[in-house]
């Protein structure tokens, strides 16, 4: 307030123009502080999301049918992805690069869990998930749930799926995000990755960065 | 529930614009009443004006609608074009201060919004963002600011960013229509309403930058913002042709408001150049400024 009243005062002696200029340098500032601020934490190849989205948390349906939730899975780091197995290119070759990144960290991505969440529950049954998930890697843990469950999960993360039309035998897409979301051990979200820009390097990179921070998986 | 009605209930119901909505509402509705006791008409123009800016205004955030908002860059567009410019334009060519004024509770009227419209700081920081120059810098930096690829990416992931953004949109809209379509005749005083002059260079003045960067979008080969191709669109359209369409709206209706702003301001212009064609409804001098703090 001081500040204004001040400015005021200078104002009634000087011309127009300094005042204008003062408060126009002021906004150019705000302006650019703000990508700055941005670009100051870019040692990630994919997306730092800390503190910018919700902890890991969710109630579904496991591979032996049973209820999981996102707690179970603190002290472990955790990828999140949706999908379905229908999928005929994006979900096994995400799935592909993140077990190829995985491998290429070794033992010390043992610990990590990646959990496939098919929201297309009305063909995915536990069992298929289950079969469909262990002919990539066992790290893959593949859930569902109820639409319900489904559509608490995707608010929360911001990410949208739909249906696409049936045809002549029933079969359907199913639209789904690109996003990989990274937590780490205390289930906070630390990553995001676009699934159909980033390669096994940047997912290898970023993820064995957070391993090495976390001091382990 | 029918399908159609869902698309009417909140996709993130945030208590805040209801209750403003609701608020706005009940105190513009029970203004018309008190009001008309009096003897003073308030045009059926205005309201319908005022009644159809708030609706927009709740409806793009507070239906089905933002959900498309969150998922569809052009989508988004829109939001923020009805958000920035069609709402708050219609709130502010409604005139709604002295209805809303007359229809709050009294002591909410005299212990808190009189107090608050009167002090010295809000007046001078009131003052200061309304000068055409800082107004329409703050208009077109704000358009600016949330469309920074990197601002965009997190804007829409960070939930309480994303309801600071959209108020953001609306509040500064609400500001820079209500210092263009002032309807009082323009003094040099502090406070005072501007010059029809400088308000129509205002106008042609945040229609350029924001022409530059609706074509910049609309026309590059580059996705500039991944973060929809990352949380799924949900309508079957490319992330190129979503972000071309988008780049059309930040454009072409976005100036096109411009026009329409410089249409009333010529009115306004007329109207006060030639006092036999005032309307009744333009309030008398001091009355009007205080509306035009309070709204």
């Amino acid at each position: 307030m001081f500040r204004l009243r001040m400015n005021r005062d200078v104002c009634r002696q000087r011309p127009d123009g300094s005042r204008r200029a003062k408060a126009f340098g002021l906004c150019l500032l705000l302006i650019l502080a703000v990508p700055g601020g941005a670009a100051a934490a870019a040692q990630w190849r994919t997306n730092s999301i800390r503190g910018v989205m919700p902890n890991l948390e969710f109630t579904l349906v496991g591979e032996r049918g049973n209820p999981v939730h996102g707690h179970d899975y603190r002290g472990r780091t955790t990828l999140l992805y949706f999908g379905y197995t229908h999928c005929p290119d994006v979900c096994p070759l995400t799935l592909a690069k993140i077990t190829q990144a995985m491998k290429d960290i070794g033992q010390t991505a043992d610990g990590v869990r990646v959990l496939f969440v098919s929201v297309d529950p009305a063909r995915d049954s536990p069992q298929k998930l289950a079969a469909y998930t262990s002919a990539f890697d066992p790290r893959i843990v593949g859930l569902t749930g109820t639409r319900a469950q489904l559509d608490a999960l995707t608010k929360r993360y911001r990410v949208a799926y739909r249906y696409g039309k049936k045809d002549d035998e029933g079969n359907y897409p199913v639209y789904h995000s690109a996003g990989i979301f990274v937590f780490d051990r205390q289930g906070r979200a630390r990553l995001l990755m676009n699934a159909k820009k980033a390669s096994v390097a940047d997912i290898r990179h970023d993820l064995g960065q957070l391993l090495r921070m976390e001091g382990g998986p | 529930m029918p399908a159609w009605l869902t698309f009417f209930a909140p996709y993130e119901f945030a208590p805040t614009v209801a209750l403003v909505c609701a608020l706005a509402l009940i105190f513009f509705v029970s203004g018309l009443v008190r009001l008309r006791a009096q003897g003073e008409l308030v045009g059926s123009g205005r309201s319908i004006a005022w009644f159809v800016g708030l609706a927009l205004i709740y409806g793009a955030l507070q239906t089905h609608f933002d959900y498309w908002s969150q998922h569809i860059f052009f989508v988004h567009r829109v939001q923020h074009l009805l958000l920035h410019h069609v709402a708050p334009f219609l709130i502010a060519l409604s005139l709604p201060g002295r209805p809303l004024m007359a229809g709050m509770p009294r002591a909410l009227r005299e212990r808190v919004v009189l107090p608050i419209v009167r002090n010295r700081a809000v007046r001078g920081v009131y003052n200061a963002v309304q000068m055409p120059s800082i107004a329409a810098f703050l208009f077109v930096g704000l358009i600016y600011l949330w469309l920074i690829p990197a601002v965009h990416f997190y804007a829409m992931l960070n939930v309480p960013l994303y309801h600071a953004m959209n108020w953001g949109m609306a509040l500064d809209g609400l500001l820079f229509w209500i210092m263009v379509l002032d309807p009082r005749p323009p003094s040099g005083e502090r406070g005072g309403a501007p010059g029809y002059v400088r308000r129509l260079g205002v106008l042609a003045a945040v229609m350029f930058p924001q022409i530059i960067l609706g074509a910049y979008i609309g026309l590059t080969g580059r996705e500039l913002y991944p973060v929809y191709a990352v949380c799924g669109r949900i309508w079957p359209v490319s992330a190129m042709t979503d972000q071309h369409l988008g780049g059309f709206i930040t454009w072409i209706p976005a100036a096109m408001m411009s026009a329409i702003g410089g249409v009333v301001v010529l009115r306004r212009w007329m109207r006060n150049e030639n006092p036999a064609h005032e309307e009744a409804h333009v309030p008398p001098q001091n009355e009007s400024r205080r509306l035009q703090t309070t709204a």
